[in-house]
């Protein structure tokens, strides 16, 4: 293996990531230049976090979806938008307890997603059928429930699990600084050490290892990263909760996808379903799994959303399944199925996301806005399509 | 005498690693019917694609003479222009489309792309009526049956003016009536003057049908029968020029080391999952022995692949009845994951449709079928599952790059090492192995043989279910021959020729 492949090889597994640094330096510039601040502001950065986590979580969910074939969930908008229905009648109207009332939530997005799975999965109707009437059956059933209105203000011992900061209460901004430092310092740490313990684990039992170079570049960018982050997230309120969550489901998931039995069942069920099935994996139930969790990550998106706007309104959630499919797509996921991970599915949403937020502090016109990430879409999946086609070529 | 119609001469087509076609001639005479016999892969196909135009003129040497003219095909569309059609084993008609849309499928009758449905109908069902067909030409071709459907691809090709039909198995899927009347369907048009060419397995149908009989074997030609003094055939020549081959040492030695019974299937009877009524196996009964390596041969669609798989978890087939009984005990095996746990493998004859899943690396693909040993609690071990695909590439010295190579850039031979290396992982006890070395070249063929020896050697057992007969003879302790869904054969070693199982073949074909 000459090593200069190698580095080629990490370039191009990684050039969304890459892609995503360009757009970020490139909208700094443009907003440094026209003294409208700074994309890495501080607030501005408190605010991204904030305005994604849902996507984030969102396109998680989505990402198994697709991986089985290229198969989309166009319900999750309306999904959110039933569940929040549900949360704003327990917790406003009839002021149940907080957690019983997120459990209901949680439990009837399950119920959902089970709902679509089944016809999915077992009656083998297209999913893209399925979750087109259950985009209008649950919008419909949120308009219902909501009778048309919308349900608000939220009380804040629910607000709080949601919307605040680490470290919350009544603290001044050195001590908010400090413990956000903390956190981030120990999280690299964290981080290196389990990389050098792996590494070390790995030689003990003379398996293959990855290059010294890799391993020390990215206990190097990775903990920039985090620190960055964690410097000027300290210099805003601290660590929003929201983070805190999505950066769990994406773990868990990224976890699930890439290191556990089911998740290999995933992949090999997208790649080819009747090698799949000759290898013993029960493919209906791969497939029915995937919208059942489906269902649940979007009540976790709609228990998000309501917090973060303190209303429930039955227009919520609207065109969050396309965000959520873009972000997939956008992170390298073959809309063929089997290919594609968590972690390019988050990339894909920060990306997104980043494109919403530069625009709009250029201030450019909302219309444009669309027009550009339907472009960006596009030459995003082209650009993952031709650039396959070419290694295949030599 | 009549004039010749086509020449092929000299005709060489060579895909990479194998020559499918050396040197082979062949002369049609106008108003003939001729048939082309040989085994599977002989090269039968792979003549009509050089000369229909499939494989365009360049990609193979040699000339093609036409109606006294050298012609250049570049495409289907250039021979059929010139009055040559051809229907292949598997219709190409579009189920939800009628009769009469079907049959003008790309060459319309049409006024200015506004087609004139009138005349459309009216043509097909004149064409219809020639082809001895009752149905409407606005019938769905769905609602029709297999037999009626491979008449309307011959109206079709009616419908193009056709001078030299070209027939590839067309019998393949019908039964004895249905077979009966195509054949005399041709012999009537041949009393109208239309040439045409028919491939077939069927020697009693070939006898019967046709004027003269070219025998293909390993891409060349063997010879070419004219009827004799009693204006017929003799059988026992076309079949020895079909197999007569020397067995040379292709075939890695073994010392069998055969012991008791450790599979055995009992009155196992399935039924076609589409098709009501129609019976895949028809009350099989076979037993394989401990370091065996047990063979099953037939023609292709014999039900071979389709007893494999209702066996192996009732993947194919339904109403399957009958039992299985491994080591002694009576099993029943509901699905894939039961067959598997039962120490059962089935390694599939389509590698890329069935087998790997091609967008995935070799050590994912390795490992997928038994997961339980590189994970605990659902949690995965990539370590370990490294160690084991890179034992298992070394093993069977697959070559790659990586184990995190994808699957899907690897040659055809070492895909199906990674396939079989799949399911060796797995630990079955019987492996059952569909077609192991098709589409692979020689050396691999024999690489894979050495892991089938190696195999039986540590005490598993084998059932290779193979369409190349040199190699079921070269490999295998026992062999079975099927045809039709049933067992019509079974021959120790010693006693196994290849004349022999043809035999076995033919007499059960006829005796229908």
């Amino acid at each position: 293996m000459a090593p200069k492949s190698n580095v080629a090889n990490a370039l191009k597994k990684n050039t969304m990531l890459i892609a995503l640094f360009a757009v970020m330096i490139l909208f700094q510039i443009m907003i440094t230049t026209s003294g409208r601040g700074s994309l890495f502001a501080p607030a501005n950065i408190s605010n991204l976090i904030n305005q994604n986590s849902y996507v984030v979580i969102l396109a998680t969910g989505m990402l198994l979806c697709i991986l089985t074939g290229g198969n989309i969930d166009l319900s999750v908008g309306s999904i959110v938008a039933v569940v929040g229905a549900v949360a704003g009648t327990l917790i406003v109207n009839m002021h149940m307890n907080i957690y019983l009332a997120i459990v209901f939530c949680l439990l009837s997005g399950i119920a959902i997603g089970a709902w679509q799975g089944f016809w999915i999965a077992y009656v083998r109707i297209p999913p893209f059928i399925v979750t087109l009437a259950g985009m209008l059956l649950w919008r419909g059933v949120a308009l219902l429930i909501l009778n048309g209105l919308t349900i608000s203000p939220f009380p804040s011992n629910y607000l709080q699990y949601f919307t605040s900061f680490i470290p919350g209460g009544e603290v001044d901004s050195s001590t908010v600084f400090t413990v956000t430092m903390v956190v981030g310092i120990l999280a690299s740490l964290i981080f290196v050490i389990l990389r050098i313990i792996d590494r070390k684990k790995k030689q003990a039992k003379q398996y293959e290892v990855e290059p010294l170079v890799f391993m020390v570049a990215k206990s190097v960018i990775i903990p920039v990263v985090v620190l960055t982050m964690s410097f000027l997230l300290g210099k805003h309120k601290g660590i929003p909760v929201v983070l805190v969550l999505a950066a769990i489901v994406v773990f868990v998931y990224s976890f699930y996808t890439s290191r556990t039995v089911p998740g290999r069942h995933l992949y090999a069920f997208g790649g080819n379903e009747k090698a799949a099935k000759l290898s013993g994996i029960d493919t209906n139930r791969v497939l029915f799994s995937v919208y059942l969790n489906m269902g649940f990550l979007s009540a976790v998106a709609a228990l998000v959303c309501v917090a973060r706007f303190n209303s429930a309104a039955p227009t919520a959630g609207q065109n969050y399944e396309l965000d959520a499919i873009g972000s997939c797509f956008i992170g390298g996921a073959s809309a063929y199925g089997g290919i594609g991970t968590v972690g390019g599915a988050v990339i894909g949403a920060i990306f997104m996301g980043v494109l919403n937020n530069g625009m709009s502090i250029l201030g450019i016109d909302s219309n444009w806005q669309k027009a550009v990430k339907g472009l960006v879409l596009l030459i995003a999946v082209v650009f993952d399509v031709v650039s396959k086609k070419q290694v295949k070529s030599h | 005498m009549s004039k010749t119609l086509l020449e092929m001469r000299d005709i060489t087509k060579v895909f990479p690693g194998v020559i499918a076609l050396s040197h082979v001639n062949l002369d049609i005479t106008e108003g003939e019917i001729h048939a082309l016999v040989g085994e599977n892969g002989a090269g039968k196909s792979t003549l009509m694609n050089v000369l229909s135009g499939i494989y365009q003129f360049g990609t193979y040497e040699g000339d093609i003479i036409y109606d006294g003219k050298v012609c250049e095909f570049h495409r289907i569309r250039d021979s059929e222009s010139q009055g040559i059609s051809i229907i292949h084993q598997e219709l190409a008609l579009v189920p939800y489309l009628s009769i009469g849309e079907n049959m003008f499928l790309g060459n319309e009758i049409a006024k200015h792309t506004l087609i004139d449905w009138d005349k459309t109908y009216a043509k097909a069902d004149e064409l219809l009526k020639m082809v001895g067909l009752k149905e409407s030409s606005r019938t769905l071709i769905k609602d029709i049956s297999v037999g009626k459907q491979q008449l309307v691809e011959i109206a079709k090709a009616l419908s193009k003016n056709v001078r030299l039909l070209i027939l590839d198995e067309p019998t393949a899927s019908l039964n004895e009536t249905d077979s009966r009347k195509l054949l005399d369907l041709l012999l009537g048009f041949k009393r109208n003057g239309m040439t045409s060419i028919i491939i077939s397995h069927k020697i009693n149908e070939v006898s019967y049908v046709s004027d003269r009989i070219t025998i293909l074997r390993d891409g060349a030609v063997i010879k070419t029968l004219e009827k004799n003094n009693g204006g017929s055939f003799s059988e026992d020549e076309i079949i020895k020029s079909m197999v007569g081959r020397s067995l040379t040492d292709r075939f890695p030695k073994r010392e069998p080391h055969i012991g008791e019974v450790c599979f055995e299937t009992k009155h196992w009877t399935a039924f076609h999952p589409i098709y009501q009524g129609r019976k895949i196996c028809d009350d099989i009964n076979i037993t394989i022995r401990r370091g065996e390596v047990v063979g099953i041969s037939g023609l292709m669609g014999a039900g071979r692949t389709e007893f494999a798989m209702s066996v192996f978890g009732k993947s194919y087939g339904t109403n399957i009845s009958g039992s299985l009984f491994l080591n002694g005990k009576e099993v029943v095996l509901n699905s894939v994951k039961d067959a598997i746990e039962h120490h059962l493998a089935y390694v599939t004859e389509d590698r890329k449709g069935n087998g790997l899943i091609l967008s995935n690396p070799i050590r994912e693909n390795t490992t997928l079928s038994k997961l339980e040993k590189v994970s605990s609690h659902e949690v995965l071990d990539t370590d370990l599952e490294q160690k084991y695909a890179v034992e298992y590439t070394e093993k069977l010295s697959t070559k790659c790059s990586s184990v995190s190579q994808l699957v899907s850039n690897l040659s055809g031979g070492n895909q199906q090492k990674i396939l079989l290396s799949k399911w060796m992982f797995a630990d079955p006890d019987v492996l059952i192995l569909d077609e192991p070395t098709r589409g692979i070249d020689v050396g691999a063929k024999y690489e894979i043989y050495c892991i089938i020896n190696g195999l039986v050697a540590e005490g598993k057992s084998v059932l290779m279910i193979s369409s190349e007969m040199p190699e079921i003879l070269g490999m295998c302790d026992r062999i079975y021959v099927m045809n039709e869904g049933k067992i019509v054969g079974e021959f120790p070693r010693e006693t196994a020729s290849q004349e022999a199982i043809m035999f076995a073949i033919m007499k059960s074909g006829k005796g229908e």
